[in-house]
C-alpha cells in the first residue's frame, strides 16, 4: 500500500489534482480579498464614492455592505459548485487506483 | 416609552425555563449514548452536514454579533454594518484554505493537524497553549456580557446570572459532550435566526416594508451622517489589520475549528460551511435594519441611557413591537446564545487539556477510552471553574478587548502553523512551535501596548504600539519566524511523512 501510495502522488493525475485544488482556492480567495478589502479601503480612502445616494435616500454604501455579503456567499457556493462537480470525481478515479483504498 | 426591562418578568423567565428543561433533556439523551471519547469530543461523527451548519452558526453568533451589533448600528449608524461585514468573511477564507484538510487529517482538536508529521510532545504543548489562550479570553468575554446582561434584563444579581450560566453550561458538556452541546447550537441557532426574523418583519411593517422610508426617517432624525461610514476606519492600516485579524481569527478558534470532526467526511464539512456561511450572510445583513429601526423608533438617548453600549437596542425594540411576551422571548434568546457559546468553548478547551495534553503528552497515546474521558470530564468541571471566577473577578472590566484579543491570537498564533502545515512540505516542528509562540505572546504584548489598553484602560496619554488590532504585524511575524525556524532546524522525518499526509489530505484516504 505504501509504495503505491508513493506511486500515486508522484503520478501526474494526483500533481494535477492538487494544483488545481490550490488554483481555485487561491482565485477565489484573491476574489474574496478584493471584494472586502477594496470595500475597507474606499471607506478608508474614498468615502466620497461610499455616501454618493443611488435612490431617494439610501447610499451606494448601504448597498454595498451587503453586496460585500452576498459576493462572499456568493464564492463560497461557486466554491461547493467546483467541487462537487470536479473534484469529487477526481478524487473517486484516483482513490480507485488506490490499492486497498475504499 | 415605558419598558419592563429590569424586572424579573414571568413570560421571560417561562421561556428561558422551557429552553434550558428542553436542552437539558437533549443532555439527558446524549448522556445515554457518550460512552467513548470519539462521542465525546467529536458527537460519533455522526452530524450531518446541514445541522452542523446550522450548529457552527449557533457557536459563532454570539451575543456580541446580535446585541452588539444592532446596538452599534442603532447608536453610530453605518459603522456598525462595516463591523457585520467583517464577521461574515471569514467564512468563504475556512472554506477554501481549511475546512476539508481539516477533517481529513484531523480527529478531535486542531493540534491534530499540526501533530500529523510534526513531533508529537512540542507541537501538542505549545498549541494547547494557544488554543487555551483563546478559550479562556473568549470566554471570559462571553460571561461578563452574559452577567450585564442578565443583570439589565432580568434584574438578578451580576454574580448570581455568572453562576446560573457556567452550571448549566457545566451539565451540557459534562454529561452529554459533543452530541448535546451540538443540539444546543442548532436549537439556539434556529431561535436567534426565528427571533430576529420576526423582529425584521415587524420593523419593516412600521416603514411600510419600504428600506427606502427607513433610510428618510433615519436621515430625517439624525442627519444625513447616520447613514455615511463615520470614525471607525479613519486608519487604513488599523482598518486592514482589524480586518485580517476578523477574517483569520476565524481559522485560528478552537470551538470552530473542532466543529469539523463531528461530520463524517470532507464532502459534509464543506457543505456545512456553506450552510453556515448562507445563515451568518442572512443574519448579518438583516441585523442592521434592527439597529436603524430601534434608533429611529426609541431615539438613541434611551437605548444610550439604559446601557451605554446600546447593548439594549433589539431587546427595546422587541417590547415596543411586540410588547412584553416578545421582550421575554429574545431575552430568553439572548440568554441561550451565551449559555450555548459558553457550552462550545468549554468542550474545546476540555478536549485540548484531555486529548492533547493528558493523552497524547501525558501519557503518550496509553490511556484507555474510559480514563480519556473522565479526564475529559475533569477538565470541563475545572475549566468551568476557572471562568466562572474569572467571569467574576472581571465584572467591571471593560471586557470588549478579550474579544479583540481573542480573535489575534487565534489569527497570529494558531492560523499560520495550521495553514503552512497543509500546504509547505518543509515546515518543521521548531517552524511550529515558534510561530504558535512567537504569534500568541506578540498578539498579547501588542494588544496591551495598543490605545485600546495602554490609553483605554492604563490611562497613559500615548500608546507605544500605534495600532488598536496588531493582526497585520503579529501575523506576519509568526510567518517569518515559521519559514527562519524552519529552514534553520529542519525535520527530516516531517518532510517524509508530507507524503502519507498529502494522501489524506487530498483523498480523504485513512481519515477517521
Amino acid at each position: 500500500m505504501k509504495s503505491k501510495a508513493h506511486e500515486l502522488i508522484e503520478s501526474p493525475e494526483f500533481k494535477k489534482l492538487v494544483r488545481a485544488r490550490w488554483i481555485v482556492s487561491f482565485l477565489l480567495l484573491f476574489l474574496l480579498f478584493a471584494n472586502y478589502y477594496g470595500f475597507i479601503l474606499i471607506i478608508a480612502l474614498k468615502k466620497e464614492w461610499i455616501v454618493e445616494r443611488i435612490g431617494q435616500f439610501a447610499n451606494f454604501g448601504l448597498v454595498a455592505g451587503a453586496g460585500v455579503i452576498v459576493i462572499s456567499w456568493a464564492l463560497t457556493f461557486i466554491y461547493v459548485l467546483w467541487a462537487n462537480r470536479v473534484y469529487d470525481k477526481e478524487v473517486d478515479a484516483l482513490k480507485s487506483k488506490l490499492e486497498g483504498g475504499r | 416609552m415605558e419598558s419592563s426591562l429590569g424586572q424579573p418578568n414571568f413570560i421571560s423567565v417561562a421561556f428561558f425555563l422551557i429552553f434550558v428543561l428542553l436542552t437539558l433533556g437533549i443532555t439527558y439523551w446524549a448522556a445515554k449514548k457518550t460512552k467513548s471519547s470519539s462521542e465525546f469530543y467529536a458527537a460519533g461523527r455522526s452530524i450531518t452536514g446541514f445541522q452542523n451548519g446550522l450548529a457552527l452558526s449557533g457557536d459563532f453568533m454570539s451575543a456580541a454579533s446580535f446585541l452588539g451589533i444592532s446596538g452599534m448600528v442603532a447608536l453610530k449608524g453605518y459603522d456598525g454594518i462595516i463591523y457585520a461585514v467583517g464577521w461574515l468573511v471569514g467564512w468563504p477564507a475556512l472554506m477554501f484554505l481549511l475546512a476539508e484538510p481539516l477533517r481529513n487529517l484531523g480527529k478531535y482538536t486542531f493540534a491534530d493537524v499540526l501533530a500529523f508529521r510534526l513531533k508529537q510532545k512540542p507541537i501538542r504543548i505549545v498549541a494547547s497553549i494557544g488554543g487555551i489562550l483563546v478559550t479562556i479570553t473568549y470566554s471570559i468575554a462571553q460571561i461578563v456580557g452574559s452577567g450585564k446582561l442578565i443583570n439589565l434584563m432580568f434584574g438578578l444579581p451580576y454574580e448570581l446570572a455568572v453562576v446560573i450560566v457556567g452550571g448549566v453550561m457545566l451539565l451540557y458538556v459534562l454529561f452529554g459532550g459533543m452530541i448535546a452541546t451540538t443540539w444546543v447550537q442548532i436549537i439556539k441557532a434556529c431561535l436567534l435566526l426565528f427571533g430576529v426574523t420576526i423582529l425584521v418583519i415587524l420593523s419593516l411593517s412600521v416603514f411600510g416594508f419600504s428600506l427606502e422610508n427607513l433610510y428618510g426617517a433615519v436621515e430625517s432624525k439624525f442627519g444625513r451622517t447616520a447613514l455615511e461610514p463615520g470614525g471607525l476606519f479613519a486608519n487604513p492600516v488599523d482598518a486592514v489589520s482589524l480586518g485580517l485579524a476578523l477574517m483569520f481569527g476565524l481559522l485560528g478558534l478552537p470551538h470552530i475549528l473542532m466543529r469539523f470532526y463531528t461530520v463524517p467526511d470532507a464532502k459534509e464539512a464543506r457543505k456545512s460551511v456553506a450552510y453556515a456561511t448562507t445563515f451568518i450572510g442572512y443574519f448579518y445583513i438583516i441585523i442592521p435594519i434592527v439597529g436603524f429601526t430601534a434608533a429611529v423608533l426609541i431615539g438613541r438617548e434611551q437605548i444610550a441611557g439604559i446601557d451605554k453600549g446600546g447593548n439594549m437596542a433589539a431587546a427595546l425594540l422587541a417590547e415596543l413591537l411586540g410588547g412584553t411576551p416578545f421582550l421575554g422571548f429574545i431575552a430568553a434568546v439572548a440568554f441561550a446564545t451565551i449559555l450555548a457559546v459558553v457550552a462550545g468553548l468549554t468542550l474545546a478547551a476540555a478536549s485540548t487539556i484531555s486529548h492533547d495534553l493528558y493523552f497524547n503528552v501525558f501519557t503518550e497515546g496509553r490511556a484507555s477510552e474510559e480514563r480519556q474521558v473522565s479526564v475529559a470530564r475533569k477538565a470541563t468541571i475545572v475549566f468551568s471553574l476557572v471562568s466562572i471566577l474569572l467571569g467574576i473577578l472581571f465584572k467591571d472590566q471593560n471586557v470588549a478587548f478579550m474579544v479583540g484579543l481573542a480573535f489575534a491570537i487565534a489569527a497570529s498564533g494558531n492560523f499560520p502553523a495550521l495553514f503552512l502545515s497543509i500546504l509547505w512540505r518543509g515546515f518543521s516542528t521548531a517552524g511550529g512551535v515558534w510561530s504558535i509562540l512567537v504569534g500568541s505572546i506578540s498578539a498579547t504584548a501588542f494588544i496591551i501596548l495598543s490605545p485600546t489598553v495602554w490609553v483605554d484602560v492604563f490611562k497613559f496619554k500615548e500608546a507605544i504600539f500605534p495600532l488598536k488590532n496588531p493582526a497585520i504585524v503579529s501575523m506576519t511575524l509568526s510567518f517569518i519566524v515559521a519559514f527562519v525556524f524552519s529552514k534553520l532546524f529542519p525535520d527530516m522525518n516531517a518532510k517524509e511523512r508530507y507524503e502519507s499526509e498529502k494522501v489524506r489530505v487530498y483523498l480523504g484516504v485513512g481519515a477517521e
